[in-house]
């Protein structure tokens, strides 16, 4: 585990990102994917992001990865502003950050050999392998580092399989040696098998090279496996972080609670669980609710939380377990009941 | 969510535990650049009213063009050649195009992944709910209108009324899957296929979605096969399942039963890869390599390139379903060594 | 950057899913073609029509380029005690198996240098219409906002003139040269080419692997060069293709009107053009160059046709598969 003492690699204070939008019917023109996100994610570590279609994590990888500017908020990585760079200083920072992407088939180009994919990235960044031999011989060392053969260089995408796919988009990841790789749900879209496969893969990679991870995922189970602390995101705010053991044994927002019971578990007993279903669905951000954000599916939704935003609080005993709620569950609530609209 | 009244259109309750789809070793080939090869062997399973059965395996196993054969809906390169399906005492295969029409489009309803793709973009939504009430009941398209609005209230649409005449772009992911639920339950058939109905859908959505599906099914006791990848979801949701690798079925039984106690190496690979339970850093157990190719599906035992106890009998002989007690089966010569393992 | 809305193909409740097993299985069965021309070139053969259809264009790419070398004078030579001799017949020698016009000239030798004169104003005025109109395209496609907007713009006015007036305007005031047509022709076509690259341009920026591009830092161009163009040629050179047709169609048009090749050059549309007022009594002046621009077009439209299919990774497995009548198919019947 790394040193909590240290400062953290990347750090995010009240980020927030605005779409401008043709009007919505209340005449709202302003789409706010991000509000006001504080995230922190420290060296060698797994940071895992959780939410529903909808809440924003899109935008949050798109810029951590400096696609997307900000509008406001503060980003330290490593002490820097990537955003306040130019030119070849931000060129190199790019380095640091890299993606792996949702859709083994989407995210390679069918047209380049495997090769080419890998290293794509050092045609931009000349100064790393500058001789072709160099970067040949790169490309050999990436395959095998996730577990492919060097002989599959020169292949193109359709001769593998998704799960060899999405190595290929590892190893694309790993090419500039960065520090932080953003995973943006990178086993969704593979099979079982394959699944566990990838995973022990990532898992080795960080033991080896130390890099961190900021691992999106709406599969609970996946995300329980592999990461060190969640931040749990809805309608473009993060309501509940802490680490991996606090969410989801003890979580604190009713939402997380909904995830939890929702997803369904191996071990249950067919039909017998009593689950809380939400009622409705996530509004749209063009329109969200006064107040919490959360309250039109909540259960424990009172006045109050319609009028007054909830400032993130923590139970007594884990300071860095937050969740932004004016009724958090406590210990022992029965996050069980059945919760149904009438 | 729970649906009160009963659809006007609803048959009298089928009775408990009837036999409502029997598919005997059917098999499916398709046309390919390396010629005609075998994408669904031998499979053979049963549906009961009231129950759910679910088709568990990974891509290309050949599940959803076991639905589609059973529904019709194969594309052109592919062909049933073999077996029979046989819905309330019907043989499926044996009929007309036209009489396929008549027969399964009451009895049989078909639910697909992405609603989106499902739904034509150009009709409003009452228009399509109404297809089945104007084809197959012969109703003015106000009436048909009428019975959709009564079919969207049943699924949880909210203001049904006004959003009869909405297209399905206005719909979110999780109303536009009730839709497609909706038309499929629209003449109460008694089978409902459902193809990877929530794999596209956020997981409060799926729950939402399933918990219609059940409402529906103990409402009119239809029979439910229910196609995924998904272990968990199978557990919570079906009563049978049957196991698919490589387009053929090698483990079935009650799902309670078969999860907790394997009796094919597959299926113990498959539970065992799931991350329950598994501490943080930890390697899962994973199963090595995957499927084989379907021009590259080899003599004797589909699963021994994976198999941890795969011998010269497995390579030579492919091993047939047998019964092992309690309703299960298993493909696999040494499902005996496995269970003591 | 160019701003990116939230991903509008995911509505809330819903995310993306997984690739249909159909397309994941084809996927995992289509063959690895190891060299990429001469696996094309075999698959060509597999298709009948699309075979002859190339052996066609390139048997007219052949006589335009050698046939007025082989003719010699032939063409001009007039033979005023030869005119409108009738076809099929060696009786004059074997220059006059096409017959011959009125001024005594053998039709096959004007027809075989009249192919370079066709060809002479159709591949260039495609080349350049393909070439600008392309990079254009692609350009504005990816960068969107107002340079797509100025750009679609500027393509519609051109568009909306109808092209031939427009070349018999611009013909009938300046000189109707080889080079004036050839210009002319391009400048009218170079919309569409514009409009089908801007919107494949457009579709690709948005996609996950130029994304990817993107975190690397690589510059636009860069971008646009390593992984626009090459998915948006395939379709270009089949639009391309359809585009020689409607070129020579229209060169004909403009000859036949008399603003197009003027003689002594001699082009299809011309001998058409030439041969207009005899069709009762020499009904070959006429009936053989329009034969040429049947045949040239029907067979660049079937070579399209493959091409459009050939060169889309995605598709091409549709031309491999096995000829219909050796599948032994059983009923369902036959089988237990």
């Amino acid at each position: 585990m790394p040193d909590v003492a240290e400062a953290p690699l990347l750090d995010i204070r009240g980020l927030t990102k605005n779409f401008h939008v043709a009007s919505a019917k209340n005449g709202n023109n302003v789409l706010c994917a991000l509000d006001k996100i504080d995230l922190h994610v420290n060296r060698g570590e797994t940071l895992g992001l959780v939410g529903e279609s909808g809440c924003g994590k899109s935008t949050l990888a798109r810029t951590l990865l400096m696609l997307e500017r900000p509008d406001e908020g503060s980003f330290a990585f490593d002490g820097v502003d990537p955003f306040t760079l130019k030119g070849k200083a931000l060129l190199a920072w790019r380095r640091r950050v890299q993606m792996v992407f949702q859709d083994p088939f989407a995210s390679l180009n069918s047209r380049m050999t495997a090769g080419e994919i890998i290293s794509e990235p050092w045609l931009t960044h000349r100064d790393l392998y500058p001789t072709a031999a160099a970067r040949a011989a790169r490309v050999r060392e990436l395959l095998m580092l996730v577990g492919l053969r060097a002989s599959d260089a020169g292949k193109s995408p359709q001769e593998f399989s998704g799960g060899q796919r999405q190595r290929i988009g590892i190893a694309r990841a790993l090419a500039l040696g960065p520090d932080i790789i953003v995973l943006d749900e990178p086993v969704s879209a593979l099979d079982l098998s394959v699944q566990a496969q990838v995973l022990n893969l990532l898992n080795d990679l960080q033991q080896r090279l130390g890099v961190a991870y900021i691992f999106i995922s709406h599969d609970l189970s996946v995300v329980r496996h592999v990461a060190d602390r969640v931040a749990v995101m809805y309608l473009g705010r993060i309501i509940e972080t802490g680490t991996a053991e606090q969410v989801f044994e003890r979580p604190r927002h009713p939402y997380t609670a909904a995830l939890m019971s929702a997803s369904p578990r191996l071990d249950a007993v067919e039909g017998r669980r009593e689950r809380i279903v939400l009622r409705g669905e996530m509004p749209s951000p063009l329109d969200p609710p006064s107040g919490c954000r959360f309250r039109t599916r909540c259960w424990k939704a009172t006045d109050l939380c319609a009028t007054t935003p909830p400032l993130p609080s923590s139970p007594a005993g884990e300071p860095d377990h937050l969740a932004e709620c004016h009724h958090p569950m406590e210990l022992g609530e029965d996050s069980g009941r059945l919760a149904r609209a009438s | 969510m729970t649906t009160k009244t009963r659809l006007s259109t609803a048959p009298p309750r089928l009775a408990e535990d009837e036999v409502v789809l029997q598919v005997s070793g059917l098999d499916v080939d398709i046309d390919t650049p390396k010629g005609v090869l075998r994408a669904v062997n031998d499979v053979s399973f049963t549906a009961y009213s009231g129950r759910t059965i679910a088709l568990l395996g990974e891509s290309g196993c050949g599940k959803s063009m076991t639905a589609k054969a059973i529904a019709g809906l194969l594309d052109p390169v592919a062909h049933v050649t073999g077996g029979s399906v046989t819905l309330a005492g019907t043989d499926l295969a044996a009929l007309t195009p036209r009489q396929r029409l008549k027969f399964a489009g009451p009895e049989l309803g078909i639910v697909f992944q992405d609603a989106l793709t499902a739904l034509n973009p150009v009709y409003t939504v009452g228009t399509q709910l109404g297809e089945a009430f104007r084809i197959h009941h012969g109703l003015s398209a106000k009436t048909a209108k009428a019975k959709a609005v009564e079919l969207m209230g049943h699924v949880g649409i909210p203001q049904p009324e006004t959003r009869v005449n909405s297209y399905p772009h206005q719909f979110s992911g999780g109303m536009r899957q009730r839709i497609l639920i909706a038309m499929a339950v629209a003449l109460s058939p008694r089978l409902l296929i459902a193809d990877e109905p929530t794999t596209a859908l956020d997981v409060t959505v799926q729950a939402q979605i399933m918990d219609l599906l059940r409402s529906l099914r103990a409402e009119s006791r239809m029979a439910i096969v229910l196609i995924t990848h998904d272990l968990a979801l199978v557990a919570e949701e079906a009563d049978t399942v049957a196991v698919m690798y490589a387009g053929n079925v090698i483990e079935t039984g009650p799902v309670r039963e078969v999860f907790a106690e394997p009796h094919h190496p597959y299926t113990k690979g498959l539970l065992d890869s799931v991350p329950v339970g598994a501490e943080r850093g930890d390697d899962l157990t994973s199963i090595a390599g995957s499927p084989p190719e379907l021009h590259d599906i080899p003599a004797g035992c589909v699963y021994q390139s994976r198999c941890p106890l795969a011998t010269a009998l497995c390579r030579a002989e492919r091993p047939a379903l047998q019964a092992t007690g309690d309703g299960r089966e298993v493909a696999c010569h040494f499902w005996k060594e496995l269970a003591v393992a | 950057m160019s701003p990116q809305l939230p991903d509008p193909q995911l509505p809330p409740g819903g995310r993306a899913i997984a690739p249909p097993s159909t397309q994941a299985m084809t996927l995992n069965v289509v063959e690895s073609l190891p060299d990429k021309k001469a696996s094309l070139f075999r698959l060509l053969l597999r298709d009948r029509f699309a075979t002859v259809a190339a052996v066609v264009l390139v048997l007219v790419a052949l006589t335009a380029v050698f046939g007025p070398v082989l003719m010699g004078d032939l063409a001009t030579k007039q033979n005023l005690s030869a005119t409108n001799r009738p076809p099929f017949s060696l009786a004059d020698g074997w220059q006059f198996f096409l017959g011959s016009d009125s001024l005594g000239r053998s039709m096959l030798a004007r027809l075989v240098v009249a192919t370079r004169t066709t060809l002479s104003v159709a591949v260039p005025a495609v080349l350049i219409s393909l070439l600008i109109g392309s990079l254009w395209g692609v350009w504005a496609g990816y960068h969107r906002g107002r340079r797509e907007t100025i750009s679609m713009r500027i393509g519609d006015v051109i568009m909306s003139f109808p092209s031939l007036l427009l070349a018999v305007v611009v013909l009938y005031v300046f000189n109707p040269s080889i080079a004036n047509i050839v210009l002319i022709l391009a400048l009218t076509r170079i919309p569409i080419y514009l409009r089908t690259a801007r919107a494949e341009s457009a579709e690709l920026q948005s996609r996950t692997f130029v994304d990817a591009a993107r975190t690397f830092g690589t510059a636009p161009n860069a971008i646009i060069r390593r992984h626009v163009i090459p998915v948006v040629l395939p379709t270009m050179l089949t639009l391309a293709t359809l585009e020689f047709c409607y070129v020579m169609l229209a060169e004909s048009s403009l000859s036949f009107l008399g603003i197009g090749i003027q003689p002594p050059d001699v082009s299809w549309g011309l001998m058409v053009a030439q041969g207009r007022q005899y069709l009762q009594t020499a009904w070959w002046l006429s009936l053989f160059p329009g034969l040429a621009i049947v045949i040239t077009t029907v067979a660049a439209n079937m070579l399209a046709a493959w091409l459009r299919i050939a060169t889309d990774p995605a598709q091409r497995w549709r031309l491999t598969l096995p000829r219909k009548r050796f599948i032994a198919r059983l009923s369902p019947k036959e089988v237990k």
